[in-house]
């Protein structure tokens, strides 16, 4: 099943530029594993050492954050979009 | 701002050239400026930023960017007043209001503005933008038409009307997203990674932007007689206001023009329907979580905020305390305000108020401490949030009899 994941400007020197992955997952936490497989070096960036979401890491599927989901749990639909966005911005 | 040597992440040090970059390429944390403090020491004294312009711009030197007439539209140097009419209401001491209601365009944004768009300029950008809860949409929007940029601003849809017509005046894009703030703010983000010819205000020039509000700091200080206030309540959306006036007092120290900065403590004030920080403080967490806001306060409804976690580290350290108040609190506390001092303030201003009476009540103030409150935006961009709450006291027909019928019942009432 495939999904979208945006890539910020930070994270595309690891992508080779590329803005959009597209890739097969069922949940955020898949979905970050097979970027981590693609894109070896991707995953830490997104998760710390006890493999939760960083502090400073925002995840939106379908635009809402998983923090109000059920977090790297949340389900991923074919052909949804996972966007990863830095936490520090506005205000 | 010659002395500034670069920036750096605040969560692994990392070094970045001062350019439009404002988030550690590594762990996401935030960048900020990193000044020869030293430097700045050897240049500063209280006597040459007393000779400066009546402006943010006489603390040139610890901001990073230059004055440029063609943008300056005279944000900052607003009045900092004794409010002993509403310390006595409150049961408070010696306490002081920092009016930042008169701004240019009615808000303490006009602060940040200035300096992110200065910076803007000088790094060759062309087109201003940014996320936006309507104050800072005024500001960015006024600022970019004084400076002859272009501008595409992102609002929530559902803003207060004045606020979209404060924006909209200056001829700009506007584009109002249907969603809230966090959704404004996260597809911000998104396309600030599309388009980085553009000067997003709170996102790529942020670290700029935000050293802006350490100017209420510097004023304060100044204003004092060069010292430090014992206790300051700041209003909290994003958290970023509440740590820069805290980094102010710290650097007016490091750099010498006062000796107590380090002394002051920070109090910070949310709305009930937007708490996340004073939320995560009662509880002692150490994590902020996000909400979903539902206030009045609307240029405070932030409900995953930025710097939220570093305004709480703040709050505790400083031993400050945080409270959260009602809508009919914040509204109350407005008119409070305009009742024993004669400002009208924005809901912002209500929930400091409200939030200042709170904390004097549940003794996080005494009354033996120096006190400054900071009333950031102007009550006429939010009159709806006043509901029926106000509006003349009687309608009468053009004739003395009808007058003096009103005033005997005025006596009646009193007797």
């Amino acid at each position: 099943m495939s999904v979208t994941i945006r890539i910020p400007t930070q994270l595309r020197p690891l992508t080779a530029g590329e803005g959009e992955i597209v890739l097969e997952a069922t949940t955020v936490r898949e979905a970050i594993g097979a970027l981590e497989a693609a894109h070896p070096g991707i995953g830490e960036r997104l998760l710390d050492e006890s493999g939760g979401l960083r502090r400073f890491v925002n995840l939106f599927v379908a635009d809402e954050d998983v923090r109000f989901l059920e977090g790297l749990d949340t389900p991923l639909a074919p052909g949804q979009t996972l966007s990863v966005v830095p936490a520090v911005a506005g205000g | 701002m010659t002395s500034v040597l670069g920036l750096a992440c605040r969560e692994c040090g990392r070094p970045y050239p001062a350019e439009a970059l404002h988030v550690c390429d590594f762990c996401f944390g935030p960048l900020e400026v990193v000044y020869d403090y030293e430097e700045i020491s050897h240049k500063v004294s209280r006597e040459s930023i007393e000779r400066g312009p009546l402006s943010i711009w006489r603390y040139h030197e610890l901001l990073p960017a230059h004055e440029t007439s063609s943008i300056d539209l005279r944000a900052g140097f607003t009045p900092l007043v004794r409010a002993e009419r509403l310390a006595e209401e409150l049961g408070l001491g010696e306490l002081w209001l920092k009016d930042d209601t008169r701004n240019p365009t009615g808000s303490f944004k006009d602060r940040v503005v200035a300096v992110a768009l200065a910076k803007a300029r000088e790094l060759g950008f062309k087109v201003a933008s940014c996320a936006s809860t309507g104050n800072l949409a005024n500001s960015v929007a006024a600022h970019a038409a004084r400076a002859g940029m272009s501008a595409y601003v992102f609002i929530p849809s559902d803003l207060e009307h004045v606020k979209i017509a404060m924006t909209a005046i200056f001829d700009l894009k506007l584009v109002a997203v249907e969603g809230n703030y966090d959704d404004v703010n996260r597809l911000c983000a998104e396309i600030a990674s599309e388009h980085s010819d553009w000067a997003f205000v709170n996102v790529n020039v942020r670290p700029y932007y935000s050293e802006g509000s350490k100017t209420l700091a510097f004023e304060v200080a100044e204003q004092l007689g060069w010292r430090a206030p014992d206790h300051v309540v700041v209003p909290v959306g994003s958290g970023s206001q509440l740590t820069k006036i805290h980094k102010g007092f710290h650097e007016l120290e490091r750099v010498g023009l006062i000796d107590d900065g380090h002394h002051v403590r920070v109090s910070g004030a949310q709305a009930e329907g937007c708490s996340p920080v004073a939320t995560a403080f009662a509880s002692g967490a150490d994590q902020i979580r996000p909400v979903r806001p539902h206030t009045i306060a609307k240029s405070l409804a932030i409900g995953n905020p930025a710097d939220g976690w570093y305004a709480l580290q703040v709050v505790r350290e400083t031993r400050g305390g945080m409270g959260s108040v009602s809508d009919p609190d914040i509204v109350e506390a407005i008119r409070l305000l305009a009742r024993t001092e004669g400002i009208f303030a924005e809901t912002a201003g209500g929930v400091t108020v409200a939030t200042l009476g709170k904390l004097a009540r549940e003794g996080t103030i005494t009354k033996d401490e120096v006190v400054v409150a900071y009333i950031t935006g102007n009550g006429l961009k939010t009159v709806e949030a006043l509901g029926d709450t106000v509006g003349p006291s009687v309608v009468i027909p053009p004739t003395l009899e009808a007058f003096s019928a009103f005033e005997r019942d005025q006596e009646g009432n009193k007797s």
